[in-house]
């Protein structure tokens, strides 16, 4: 039995934003921090990068070597918390420990969702792509059957990403997207077929509107897949990356309220009294459509777990909700989408600007004479400025003809905006 | 820490802070092989924004809360613990870009051949930082900050 005043389940970005926001206010007591994987804190989206041999093991670490030293936690890596005791307020784990806790931080991320209904997911050679375990496991796998022809289920970011290492390597690759597009949740049709476009040049195949009805195999190894529109693909690798799901098993069975995601107030607290929950596991508020989903992106964790993390210290601090936004570079095509990219529906005014030969695209989405969602293709210098006015929900009727132009800048905001950009202070993600 | 500060009234739009900046972070500090040679690899840290006879110089805000650091997904933007510094480290720093969708300043530049994040310093190790030593018409000052 250990005692703990604070205790983490969790060990990405939203467990170091936690370990930040207790420290602040904390430099004392000890922070438990125990989690499945056993690596150190690690940079989760460089997975990609991994596999493709652009960064080494040693880039991976999300946090420098001496983190959990210099900021006074034990860190449990490798061991698995099977149970949660809301009313003992304790954490079981799969080695026969107990853990109580005053406070605990449930920050147990995501989890990849895999088709159940389809025969052969289990054979060699199918993978889903989350972990630094999952890149190591792809890699050795292509070194030990030599792969040449993959495919990739899922157009999304992950997809796209193991699409992308999967070229670097020299793999024939082909990617199926259930949906008519690629990245259909975060691009609107011009800049899905811009992307498109470039991955197609870059030697891609790319087949929308379809998906993987049946797995071939042989000798209980992957060879190949049918698509449901009756044609065929040879494949030594298959990944599925159809989406990642919060693993919220742990809340769940202990009676902490979950929907879609963790519930959680604004303190990042959840229905049980001293328990609180970050990242990609929870279901947080976004701001600009009001909606109560999960926002699983980085910067969300890192500021959650950071709140978190402050609360649980006694202080009091605030997360009342994000904006979807993402930055992903598909094969050395720069791209940024934030906020809402393709509205659909009438009261939304809308600006942009394609140039299809040099695989370029600025779109602004306007609501009420405020910036409510962008897109940037090819070109995405100072995006950012425009991140800022949705966040602030800036007045820009009298700059809507400069927000396409390329030398749109702070200069082109309104005077008492500027001031208060370049003064720089407490400006939150 | 230390802060510039802009004053847009005083900037004549010259834009010799742009060059000092590029000639002090470029490879050889020589100001004809850094335009020369080290165009792609180096980019100024500050930007002079001009419309019309307005004009001012804008650099890393160096914020309290950088959204930067909490947008950056392979931990290369970080806080210097000694100097309170925004900083991003090149050899972590993989250009994915979360810090440009995040900056509300635009402060951050594709530098090094568009491969890695570039941002103003604050001249690391120089006494004052070359953008204010340079200015003719003391239009970018350093300021301590009250925090």
């Amino acid at each position: 039995m250990s005692d703990c005043p604070y205790l983490i389940i969790g060990n990405s970005a939203a467990a170091m934003g936690a370990v930040a926001g207790i420290r602040e206010f904390d430099r004392d007591k000890p922070v438990t921090l125990i989690a499945r994987e056993s690596e150190h804190a690690y940079s989760r989206p460089l997975i990609s990068y991994l596999l493709a041999g652009k960064v080494d093991e040693k880039r991976m670490h999300y946090r420098p070597a001496d983190f959990y030293a210099r900021n006074g936690v034990r860190a449990l890596l490798g061991l698995e918390v099977t149970r949660i005791d809301a009313q003992a307020r304790s954490v079981s784990t799969a080695d026969g420990q107990t853990f109580t806790f005053k406070n605990l931080l449930i920050a147990t991320g995501g989890r990849p969702i895999v088709p159940t209904d389809l025969p052969g997911t289990q054979a060699r050679g199918v993978f889903t792509f989350t972990t630094w375990e999952d890149a190591r496991n792809i890699r050795a796998y292509i070194n030990e059957t030599g792969v040449k022809k993959a495919v990739v289920v899922g157009g999304g970011l992950i997809g796209l990403k193991s699409v992308e290492a999967l070229k670097t390597l020299g793999i024939e690759t082909t990617v199926v997207e259930l949906a008519d597009r690629i990245l259909s949740s975060t691009f609107d049709q011009t800049a899905s077929n811009l992307a498109s476009a470039f991955l197609k040049k870059a030697g891609v195949e790319v087949r929308c509107g379809t998906t993987v009805s049946a797995i071939e195999t042989s000798d209980n190894r992957v060879t190949g897949v049918r698509l449901r529109d009756g044609s065929r693909r040879g494949a030594d690798l298959l990944i599925f990356a159809i989406g990642v799901a919060p693993d919220t098993r742990l809340a769940r069975d202990s009676g902490i309220a979950v929907e879609l995601g963790i519930l959680t107030d604004d303190a990042m607290q959840t229905s049980v009294k001293g328990i609180y929950a970050a990242g990609d596991v929870v279901q947080t508020t976004d701001l600009l459509s009001g909606a109560k989903r999960p926002i699983p992106i980085l910067p969300n964790a890192c500021r959650q777990g950071y709140v978190a993390g402050v609360n649980m210290t006694g202080k009091k601090l605030a997360f009342h909700g994000g904006i979807a936004m993402n930055a992903v570079d598909i094969c050395g095509l720069p791209t940024i989408s934030v906020g809402i990219t393709d509205p659909g529906t009438e009261g939304y005014e809308i600006k942009s600007k394609v140039d299809a030969e040099g695989g370029t695209y600025r779109k602004i989405v306007l609501k009420d004479n405020r910036v409510v969602g962008a897109i940037f293709v090819g070109q995405i210098d100072r995006a950012g400025i425009f991140t800022g006015l949705i966040k602030d929900k800036v007045d820009v009727s009298a700059l809507k003809d400069l927000l396409l132009g390329e030398e749109f800048g702070v200069l082109s905001l309104p005077a008492e905006y500027r001031k208060h950009v370049v003064s720089g202070q407490g400006i939150e993600v | 820490m230390k802060r510039i500060v802009a004053r847009e009234e005083f900037c004549i739009g010259c834009r010799l802070c742009e060059v000092h900046c590029l000639v002090q972070h470029s490879k050889s500090r020589k100001i004809i092989k850094a335009f020369r040679d080290e165009r792609e690899k180096v980019v100024p840290g500050i930007k002079v924004e001009s419309s019309g006879h307005v004009s001012f110089a804008l650099q890393c805000r160096h914020c309290g809360e950088a959204p930067c650091i909490e947008a950056c997904m392979t931990g290369a933007m970080a806080r210097d613990p000694e100097t309170g510094v925004v900083l991003s480290d090149p050899d972590k720093c993989v250009g994915c870009w979360m810090c440009i969708m995040v900056c509300p300043v635009g402060a951050v530049a594709r530098g090094a051949n568009q491969q890695v994040a570039s941002k103003c310093d604050l001249c690391i190790g120089v006494a004052t930082p070359v953008c204010v030593a340079n200015c003719p018409n003391e239009a970018i000052v350093l300021e301590e900050d009250d925090e």
